[in-house]
Parts: structure tokens; sequence; C-alpha cells
């Protein structure tokens, strides 16, 4: 996908934080930072204004900057993936028509959808489109995309949602008991059981709680389909177990990310002071360490939180859930392009306001940009 | 006799040491130390780095760093028996009996909160004080100490105010819940001259006004001098002498002491001519990206002497050897070495006069490769600049740690292997090779502890007579300027504020700033620090 590169460099921050204070490091939240630094004289002599806002507002001036280049990402995905679909061998019309079709017919259809015009053309008009919320016609069932999306991504966030309400806290919550209980039993549990968690692949997961919840025990339905005007408790139910399984896939990831992230404070020296102000070391650990870690648990949570609407495809098709990935699948066996850029435009954009989001998140976390001098 | 707070006795501390591939072993951190406090009496805790006072200091809490643990003997603080106390009970008397001030306040605060609310947690959490009266008291104890806005100073985050301003608010929040005892870590070790007068003198009235105890834990007998009522000497985590402060400083019993006593008064008779110019910088001004840095100036090396750049942090110092290496090319103004104009960028600079200008750091730590052993380090700059291989490098590498003092068998060793002092004199014979006119020195016996920089100090001057190398010695300590120079530049916000032969710099008239800063060199007596408090009042009232 193409937003990874904007994923990695977080991940990158977040592996690479200093011991003791990470927020005496410009690196890990404010890495993208060059421009607004009103240091620079490049930029404060080329743009006076700019560099005058950004000295006077550096909080306001480094937001506007994480919008504008989240913006143009998204225009860049968005050409990479039109250019990818373009590229893509095989064709709507021919495996609409099937074998047998005439090379008029061929024609009559690509002409229907307006293929013959130039690549540049489309595009333009398909990204003018997206921009209003206007994705076309789905070529397939000549459905607006829109609305079809609309119904799909609805799903998508209904079971996302869930599930973040349950892993985050969570994983956060065992974080930091597994610090607590440092290289005891406690944290050595966590740690196998989060290792299992991370190292099974989610299908498999999946299917063991069908087996054991559906099949062996028959407490809860399989499968996971739900329905327009579905009630809210029926549909609960219905995500129980796919929620379950994304529970345990992003469980793990966060949790260590929290534990390392909280250890790598714990080891600063104002940790020590706390201790010989005869704080309990639960204190020590909620009120002095956890709030200095907070950019790279935001940062992990984010990258989680954008694999629970992105990554959900294989989870979706194993509990036949009519999300918005089960929807892309779809349109990809059938060269449904539109569809398909409209679902791909719209994981690249999920994935970059969070990561947008915990951009700004991590920023405001830090008292040295809140408060400047 | 009133009855001591704290009683110590036969104190053992041990620490857990864990060496790869062998089992745990216990190393013996301190040993057999003793000692009375009664209430009200402040013991000075001196010694070298690895001595143990700071260990000795935070048994006053139960508490050790690391797998450090008390293992044997008494601690009794106002009746309770620290050694094997639970946690919890630990718990109960840190932060309410007793207190501690870290080293680096600018670490020891949490960078997430407002200073008030760090300040005032401990005796919330203890039930000492409500929240209202705490902050109430916070105020006062601000205005006490000097600190600037007392009502609102609180709402501070640490980022926001400076280093000597951060120590004094950890001494508040020290003093905060009314301890009994308040153990000072080191407190003024990493404040500039100047600023750390201020605090001493905060510390000595917040002492002299609460009347608590208090542990002061430091390696400058001269700083010790002025709080202390007893000092005890360490070494090797055992005692040397212990005693009122008086008897230690003016009739010392152990050698030991009378050496750390003597150390400061060496002086080098500075060099008659200083007329020739071996190195000049020229009106140079230079900085980082907006930031001026350095703003015209202008001094000169003489072959075979020293020059001593003293300044406090910020000034510039380092700054200017890093122009004069290249690494920092000038905005303006320029270098000249033996007469010619040097390249302004390293990259423009021929081998030649790179070989001609080395480096030592303050940090011989980060400043060698901890891969290399000692005779890589020093042979690279042989293969370097005069391509010596094979036996004719091994032979010039035995030279050079003959030179440095230290024996032939080390090249084998890596640095990890080697004390801090040894180290540097590695980063002194690395400088060396290249055979240079001039070494620039930042701050090299900074980071060592006293006897240790002495000697490092000692070698140079050696070197130097026996080479004609010229050292250009960044340092902000004035006993080190006296040790060594022949010239001196005093640099105050990156201009040059004083230059010439030492004798004249160092002697009145002076203009504010030098006599700001001779002034704040603690001196080796006891009531130096009243004198100068008492002093400055009459100037304010003057004024």
């Amino acid at each position: 996908m193409a937003a990874v590169p904007g994923s990695s460099q977080n991940l990158d921050g977040t592996a690479r934080l200093p011991a003791g204070d990470p927020l005496a490091v410009p690196g890990a939240p404010g890495s993208l930072l060059v421009s607004v630094d009103p240091a620079v004289p490049g930029t404060a002599g080329k743009r006076p204004a700019l560099g005058r806002f950004a000295a006077r507002h550096p909080l306001a001036a480094m937001i506007l900057q994480r919008l504008g280049i989240s913006f143009l990402l998204l225009i860049a995905v968005s050409a990479v993936l039109f250019i990818g679909v373009e590229a893509l061998p095989g064709d709507f019309a021919q495996t609409y028509l099937g074998q047998s079709a005439t090379p008029q017919a061929v024609e009559n259809i690509r002409r229907d959808l307006g293929l013959d015009q130039p690549a540049a053309t489309r595009y333009f008009a398909w990204l003018g489109n997206a921009l209003t919320g206007d994705f076309g016609t789905s070529w397939a069932s000549r459905n607006s995309i829109t609305e079809q999306v609309g119904r799909r991504l609805g799903n998508t966030l209904f079971l996302a949602f869930f599930a973040a309400l349950i892993s985050v806290p969570l994983a956060v919550g065992l974080g930091m008991i597994s610090v607590l209980y440092r290289d005891r039993i406690a944290d050595r549990l966590v740690n196998v059981f989060s290792l299992a968690a991370i190292s099974l692949p989610e299908f498999f997961i999946g299917y063991v709680l069908i087996f054991v919840f559906a099949i062996n025990f028959g407490v809860v339905s399989f499968p996971s389909t739900v329905f327009d005007g579905m009630p809210f408790l029926d549909r609960l139910e219905a995500i129980a177990l796919p929620c379950a399984t994304l529970v345990l896939v992003v469980l793990a990831h966060m949790l260590r990310m929290t534990r390392a992230a909280i250890l790598n404070v714990m080891e600063a020296p104002y940790i020590e002071t706390a201790e010989l102000k005869g704080l309990s070391r639960a204190r020590t650990i909620l009120r002095h360490a956890a709030p200095n870690a907070l950019a790279p648990i935001i940062n992990v949570v984010a990258l989680n939180l954008a694999y629970l609407v992105v990554g959900v495809v294989v989870v979706e098709v194993v509990f036949v859930y009519p999300g918005i990935g089960q929807y892309m699948v779809d349109a990809v066996t059938v060269r449904d392009m539109p569809v398909v850029q409209a679902c791909g435009l719209l994981f690249a954009a999920i994935y970059i306001f969070l990561n947008m989001a915990a951009d700004i998140l991590a920023i405001l976390s830090n008292p040295r940009l809140r408060h400047p001098k | 006799m009133a009855e001591d707070l704290l009683r110590v006795r036969d104190l053992k501390i041990e620490a857990e040491m864990h060496t790869p591939g062998e089992t745990a072993r216990m190393l013996t951190i301190v040993e057999g130390v003793s000692f009375d406090l009664p209430k009200g009496r402040v013991l000075g805790l001196i010694g070298e780095s690895g001595a143990g006072k700071s260990t000795i200091g935070l048994s006053a809490l139960g508490y050790g760093r690391g797998s450090v643990r008390i293992t044997g003997g008494e601690v009794t603080l106002g009746g309770t028996q620290l050694v094997g106390l639970s946690q919890r009970g630990l718990r109960r008397l840190r932060g309410a009996k007793v207190c501690y001030v870290a080293q680096s306040a600018a670490a020891a605060f949490n960078p997430a909160f407002r200073l008030g609310d760090q300040i005032v947690e401990a005796a919330l959490k203890h039930g000492i004080l409500t929240r209202a009266q705490a902050h109430e008291r916070a105020a006062g104890l601000f205005r006490t100490l000097g600190l600037p806005d007392p009502e609102s100073f609180g709402r501070r985050y640490p980022h926001q105010v400076s280093g000597g301003q951060l120590q004094r608010a950890m001494t508040v929040m020290a003093l905060l819940p009314s301890p009994d005892l308040i153990v000072f870590d080191e407190p003024t070790t990493a404040l500039d001259v100047t600023t750390q007068i201020d605090v001493l003198v905060a510390i000595k009235r917040a002492i002299e006004e609460t009347h608590t105890a208090a542990i002061y834990v430091t390696h400058d007998l001269a700083v010790v001098a002025q709080v202390a009522d007893d000092i005890m000497v360490l070494r090797h985590g055992k005692t040397v002498e212990y005693g009122p402060v008086a008897q230690v400083m003016e009739s010392p019993r152990e050698d030991y002491t009378r050496r750390l006593v003597s150390m400061r008064h060496r002086e080098k008779p500075q060099a008659p001519d200083q007329s020739d110019r071996l190195l000049t910088v020229d009106h140079v001004e230079a900085g980082y990206s907006a930031v001026k840095v350095l703003d015209g100036v202008s001094l000169h090396l003489p072959k075979g002497q020293t020059l001593a750049v003293v300044g406090e942090s910020g000034s510039g110092k380092s700054t200017l050897a890093r122009v004069i290496t290249g690494l920092l090319p000038p905005r303006h103004g320029r270098i000249t070495f033996k007469g010619r104009e040097l390249p302004a960028r390293l990259d423009a600079r021929s081998k030649e006069q790179l070989r001609q200008i080395q480096m030592i750091y303050q940090m011989a730590d980060t400043a060698m490769n901890p891969r290399h052993t000692i005779g890589d380090i020093l042979g690279r700059p042989l293969t370097f600049y005069f391509g010596l291989r094979g036996a004719k490098k091994a032979t010039r590498v035995k030279e050079l740690l003959g030179a440095i003092e230290l024996p032939e068998h080390f090249a084998g060793r890596y640095p990890a292997e080697l004390s801090g002092g040894q180290k540097q004199r590695v980063a002194i014979a690395r400088a060396l090779a290249a055979e240079p006119e001039v070494i620039l020195c930042d701050e090299p016996t900074s980071a060592l502890d006293p006897l240790v920089a002495d000697g490092i100090l000692k070698l140079l001057q050696k070197l130097q007579a026996e080479t004609h190398v010229s050292y250009l010695f960044i340092t902000h300590d004035i006993a080190t300027v006296r040790a060594i120079a022949d010239s001196v530049a005093v640099m105050h916000r990156g201009r040059l504020v004083r230059f010439g032969p030492k004798d004249q710099v160092l002697s009145p008239p002076f203009d504010d700033y030098t006599d700001l800063l001779l002034k704040s060199v603690p001196e080796m007596r006891i009531g130096w620090l009243e004198e100068v408090r008492d002093a400055r009042r009459m100037a304010a009232a003057g004024n």
C-alpha cells in the first residue's frame, strides 16, 4: 500500500526512542519538521511571512505542515493508484463479455465507460469527482459506488470501533501491568501470550475461534453476516468472533510497544526522583512514566487502528462479513476498476489520516511544544 | 547532646555484577563506614567518582541504584532501622522524613509536569500538607531561594527555566515536606561557577532557616568547606578521614586529604615572550543557522605555549575550536597558521595542514571507537599521515604509550578496559601521533576527578617541554587556567572580554565579567561563601 512509507517512519521513530526524556530529542515526533524551524535563514528569508508565523506559533505551524503534507501524500497516492490500476493486465469489457465477444461489442462497452479517453483526462475527472465525494458508478453493478462504499465502510468501521474499544485499553493496561511486574510471572505470561498471538496468522485464529465457540459450544452465530436494519444487539453478537480475532491480532503489537516505551522511560532520572518521593511503583508508572511514553504509544495505536480498517480483508473473508475489504476483493475479481480505485483511495486516506492524527497528538503531548519558553 | 537523627554503623553496600558467561558475583562498593548526624548539622561526603559517596547518601533513604543493596551494618533514621525495612515502610519515610536533591535537576524533574505539581507531590501523597497549604509554602520557599515570580514560578514547566533555577526548585521540592534530613547529591556540579554560587547561597540559607540535617555529597573540597559542619573523606568505599570541617581543611591527618587540599595551588610561571604568532584568529564571526555564537573574536597563540580560553557554557569557546579546525567555517574573519591563511573549510585543507592541528575532547569515551584496540587507535594517524605500517608502526605506538606514561601492553587493550584518566592519556597520544604544532584541548580534564585531572595537566606540560607543541586549552575552571596557561582569553556570550598574558588577565583592574567569574570560584577556606554573599549584599545596597 502506498501509505507505508509514513508508517514505517513512525515505527522507526518509536523503536529508536532515546533513553530517558523522549521529548528532549526533536527527532521522535518532530522528525518531519524541516522547513518551519524559525532559525533556518533560508525559509525566513524567502518567505518572511510564513517564517514569522512559524516563529510565533510553532505548534500551529507544525500542525498546518502535517495537514499539508498529508494532503499532498493523498494526491500522490491517488496518482500511484490510478497508474497501478491502469497497468493491471486484463480488461473489464473482455472479462464481462466473455471469450466469444465480438471486437465491436468490446469497443462499445469501452466507449460507454469512457475508456477511449486519454488516461490523464480520466485521472483528473476521477480525482475531481472523488474529492467531492463522487466515486462514479460501478462497472459491474451500475450502482453508485459512493452509496455502496458508504454502507460497506460503515460495517467495517463498526467492527473496527469495537475491536479498538476493547484492544487499545487492554493493550495499554496490560503493557503497564507487565512493566509493574517486570520479569515476574505476570510479565512472563503476558509476554508469552502476546508472542503467541502475534505469531499466528489471523485466519488461523479466526478458524480456531469459529471451531471452538460457534461449532463446539455454539454460543455465537456464524457466519457473521450483518444486514441493514439489523437490531443493534444482534449486530453485536454477529461481530463477536471477528472482533475477538482482530483484538487478538492487534493486541500484542500495541502491548509490546507500550511495555518497551514505558520501560525505556523507567530508566530516566525523574523516575528515581518519583521513587525517592515515596510514591508507589504503580503510581510512578501511571503518573510519571506513561505521560512521557505517550508519543510512541500513540503512534503504535494509530498504526493498529489503521490496520483494523485497512488490513481487515482476511478476517472479513473468513467470517463472511460484508465490510469494505470484501467489497474490494470482489471488485478485483471482476476487474471493476472504479470500485478498486475508490476502495484503494479510501484505505490510503484512512491510513494517512490516522498517521497524521498520531503525529499531531504526539506533537501535542510534548510540553516543550505546547508551552514554548 | 541531642539524640542523633541519623546513625550509620559499619555500613556495607554491595552490587551484583553480571559478567556474561559467569555467575553473578557481589562487588563491594562501601565498607565499614560509620557516622552520626544530629539535627541541624551538615555532613560533607567527599571523594573521587567511585568512592561511594552518592551510594552512602542514598543509603540514608534506604535506596540503592540498580542492583546496589545494603548488605551489612545499620542505618538508623530517627529511631527507625532502614536496613531490612519493607518497601512500604521505606516509602513512608521517603519524601516525608528524608528527601533527595539530585545532581542534575534538569534530568530529575519530569518534563511532562509543571514544576509546582511535582514540588508539592510528596507532601500531598504523605498527607503532610493540603494542596493549598503546599502551594503556599512552595511560593514562600521560591521567594526564600531567590526564584523569580514566586507566585507563578510553579506553573512553569522544567524546560522553561534555567539550570540554576531548576537546581533551586529541586531544593524547594526537598524542603517542602519539612523533612528531618536532606541528601544533596552534587547539586552544583553541573552548573557554571557564577550560577553555582547563587545555588550554594540558597542551599546554605535554606539549611540554616529550617534546621534540617543534611548530607552534602561533592567532589569539590572548596564547595563542601562552605556548607558542611563535618567532612568525611572517602576513597574506594572506605573512610579516609572524618572530622569537623576546620580540622579536615586546616590540619588534615591523612596524606590523601592533604593532596586534595593542596591541589588547587599549583601555578605555572608564564612564558616571558608571547610575541610569536603561530596561530592567529582574526575577527572571527561564526554561528549555527541564525544564531551568532562567535562575534569578532581575535587572539593568537605563540609557539610552544599554552593559551587558555575560559568562559561559561554557551560562551562560544568550543565553537572557537570548531572554527579553528575547519569543522565550522566562519562567516567572517580568518585563521592564520605560520603566517599563511588556512582554508575555512575542513575539506579544502591539505593533509599537511590537517596534521598540524589536532584535537582532544572532553569525553575521551565518545571520541574513541570502542571496538578498536588502543594500538589501532594510535596506529591510524601514523598510517594516515606518515604511511607507517608493520613493525615501524608498532615501535612508534610503543613510544607514544611511553610518552603518556602507560605500559606497552596497553596497545592490545580496548578503551572500555581503561580508566577515565587513562583514556584521556590515549586521546592525547593519538593527537601527538600526528606530530602536530597545535593541539586544541576542549575541556580535557573537566570530566575527571581532581587528582586524575592534575596528572593529565602535568603530562600535557611535560609533553610541551619535550615537543614544543602549543595548546589552545578550553576550560571553565580558573584553577586549571592558573596551573597551565601562559596567556588567557576570557569569553562571554561569544565575545572576547579579555585577552593577554596570564598575569595581566588575572590581575586587577578587572572588567565586570572577569571580576564576577574570578570571585565566583570557590576558595578552599571556611567562610568564603559568607564573605562573597555579604560583599554582594553591600554592593546591592550601595546601588
